[in-house]
């Protein structure tokens, strides 16, 4: 097995006429990490992947394999595996023989190409379906029959464009699980596009979020999650809430926000004379009588769901607005209906200071 | 079942147009080339033992074959074109290939002899530039009826070729250059097998409607030159001879349904021929 290979991006832009697909993307995919590309439609993704692998040519920039200059090479001459959306697997050839294209175009020879294909086919489990062709396959099958096709000839890089997109909810689960463990087990880098944030979340090592053609953030799942940047990573990844308020006492270890009559301490330097907090709905506690917290406020539910595993409330609080509150179903101190007053409380640390980057 | 028969019904002018006008007469031909002047198999034994029917039929399939091939070789290129142009450009092109089917064969015969005589424009042209000294003999031989016929059936080449190449995913050929082949090989290797159906079927179709030609080698070939069609119909009006004139012209309907019932076993003809399945 060949060792893994490290992906840089330098000041990436891609123009169409006047409009920018991608703005100036500079990043880094370390050898053997699984780097996603995390956006909503039209933020670029898709493009830089298309310009990684070759079949996009950028306005600017560069893009080097292991500190060499690879921008200006056609897409056969880089060795990217890549699985495309909807697959892309010839309809004319059996999966053994897709699995075979990529070895056969290289010039290997006959007995060799045959045992990669079987070993390939044996790494996806599909090794009883070598001679069927793509159309008798489930769409499941098809996305395994690509990654071998993809990974048969060690390439280096693994490019996948929305690779789960076409699978039902399950079936998607289930594969990004097998994504994850391949990805374990064969080591290679790996660069995924999605517009999936869970997906991103569960299979990344480090996901570079997107909006309108710039790299917004860049970070370790967990990382993103917890300490967002902007407005815009806090809102696409997961849900928060948002509180905006005036910074009114600087504290050694955080600072004091005032929104109308309410006072909220906050871990964290002040970003400056007002503060917009990003507080995930899990971040806030229910409070029992006689216990408290770093910020406590008061509210009345206005709405509630019932997922199963929690409950997701509205709560309406003077001052702060709508708060979205998350509860562990299991044992929860309430039976939630609208009307009913709740304490609710959050140490100075649960919220994150965050950039206004989104007014929508 | 009331509601078929309903469907029937409406079917039935068109068949009885069919059966009284195309299959009656057809029958009857097939009738007179076993019955004039004698009756029996007289009229095909001339298939083997007359040289002026192995010539015209070895001057037909010569003609048709050399038209299909160069036909199919141009129409490829410009269904290749068309696939991958953009939508917009798409329907130029599109219209591009369609116009000559709107003008007359007739015209389009007279409108080659003008540039391909001997003081027509092409050979004025060539000897302008010193290509020539002498006028070159493009017309009134097979070369002129092979331009004339090549230029009528590149819209018929073209039609079924960009039907099936429209129907492959473009993101097929990416994915064939980003596992590592070349222009060339995703050409060869993807391209050319998943339009091979529409290959066929322009072959199909091009064949069958150049072996009926009649127009075209009858002006561009200026007599010396004669096809089947233009034999029968020598045979029949000018030398009164029924007989022979019908079993060629049974020969051909004859040739027609082999070559399709051939390549029905290959492709699925039903869909070459734009059926739904």
């Amino acid at each position: 097995m060949t060792e893994a290979h490290a992906l840089a991006l330098r000041g990436l832009t891609k123009r169409y006429g006047s409009f920018t697909a991608v703005d100036d993307v500079s990043l880094t995919v370390e050898r053997g990490a699984f780097l996603t590309l995390l956006g909503p439609s039209g933020s670029g993704k898709t493009t830089i992947l298309m310009a990684i692998a070759g079949f996009t040519a950028p306005t600017a920039g560069a893009i080097l394999l292991d500190g060499a200059d690879i921008t200006a090479l056609p897409p056969e001459k880089r060795d990217f595996g890549m699985v495309f959306q909807g697959y892309a697997l010839f309809p004319h050839m059996t999966v053994a023989e897709n699995v075979a294209f990529p070895l056969r175009v290289r010039g290997m020879g006959k007995a060799e190409r045959e045992a990669k294909v079987r070993a390939a086919l044996d790494l996806v489990q599909l090794d009883r379906f070598a001679e069927r062709r793509p159309a008798q396959l489930s769409g499941g099958q098809q996305q395994r029959v690509a990654l071998a096709r993809a990974l048969v000839f060690e390439p280096n890089l693994l490019l996948l464009d929305e690779p789960l997109s076409a699978l039902d909810k399950k079936l998607r689960a289930e594969l990004q699980e097998e994504l994850r463990a391949l990805h374990r087990r064969i080591g290679r880098t790996f660069v995924n596009v999605t517009h999936d944030q869970e997906e991103a979340l569960s299979l990344s090592d480090q996901v570079a979020i997107l909006n309108h053609g710039r790299l917004i953030q860049l970070g370790a799942p967990a990382a993103l999650y917890d300490r967002p940047r902007t407005r815009f990573v806090a809102d696409f990844l997961g849900i928060s809430n948002f509180i905006r308020g005036r910074v009114t006492e600087a504290r050694p270890d955080g600072f004091a926000l005032t929104i109308g009559a309410t006072r909220l301490v906050q871990a964290g330097a002040a970003p400056g004379a007002e503060a917009l907090l990003s507080l995930r709905p899990e971040k806030i506690a229910l409070l029992g009588e006689g216990e408290t917290a770093d910020n406590t406020v008061e509210g009345a539910i206005t709405s509630w769901l019932y997922l199963g595993t929690g409950y997701a409330l509205h709560v309406r609080v003077p001052d702060l607005g709508d708060l979205r509150v998350a509860l562990p179903a299991w044992r929860a101190p309430i039976a939630p209906r609208e009307g009913l007053t709740l304490r609710l409380g959050w140490p100075a640390e649960a919220a994150v200071p965050v950039e206004d980057d989104d007014a929508a | 079942m009331r509601r078929d028969a309903g469907w029937w019904v409406l079917l039935l002018p068109a068949f009885l147009l069919m059966t009284i006008f195309y299959l009656a007469p057809i029958a009857q031909v097939l009738a007179i080339s076993v019955t004039e002047p004698t009756p029996g198999l007289g009229n095909y034994e001339r298939l083997f033992t007359n040289p002026a029917v192995q010539r015209v039929i070895g001057t037909t399939l010569r003609i048709c074959i050399i038209t299909t091939l160069i036909s199919l070789a141009l129409g490829y290129v410009l269904a290749y074109v068309i696939a991958l142009a953009s939508p917009r450009a798409q329907r130029w092109w599109l219209l591009g290939v369609l116009v000559p089917l709107w003008i007359s064969v007739l015209v389009r015969a007279f409108a080659w002899v003008t540039l391909l005589r001997r003081q027509g424009l092409v050979n004025q042209g060539l000897q302008g530039m010193g290509v020539i000294d002498e006028p070159l003999q493009l017309v009134w031989n097979e070369f002129g009826i092979v331009v004339g016929m090549v230029h009528y059936m590149v819209p018929y080449a073209v039609l079924p070729m960009l039907a099936s190449m429209r129907e492959i995913d473009p993101r097929v050929l990416a994915a064939a250059r980003g596992l590592g082949a070349s222009r060339f090989t995703a050409f060869t290797r993807v391209f050319l097998p998943l339009s091979a159906p529409g290959l066929a079927a322009a072959a199909v179709l091009v064949f069958i409607v150049t072996l009926g030609f009649y127009i075209t080698p009858a002006i561009l070939g200026g007599g010396k030159t004669l096809m089947a069609a233009e034999w029968i119909k020598l045979q029949i009006l000018d030398l009164v001879r029924w007989g022979l004139g019908a079993m060629l012209a049974t020969v051909m309907v004859l040739t027609i349904l082999v070559t399709l019932a051939v390549f029905s076993r290959v492709i699925d003809l039903g869909r070459m021929f734009g059926a739904q399945r």
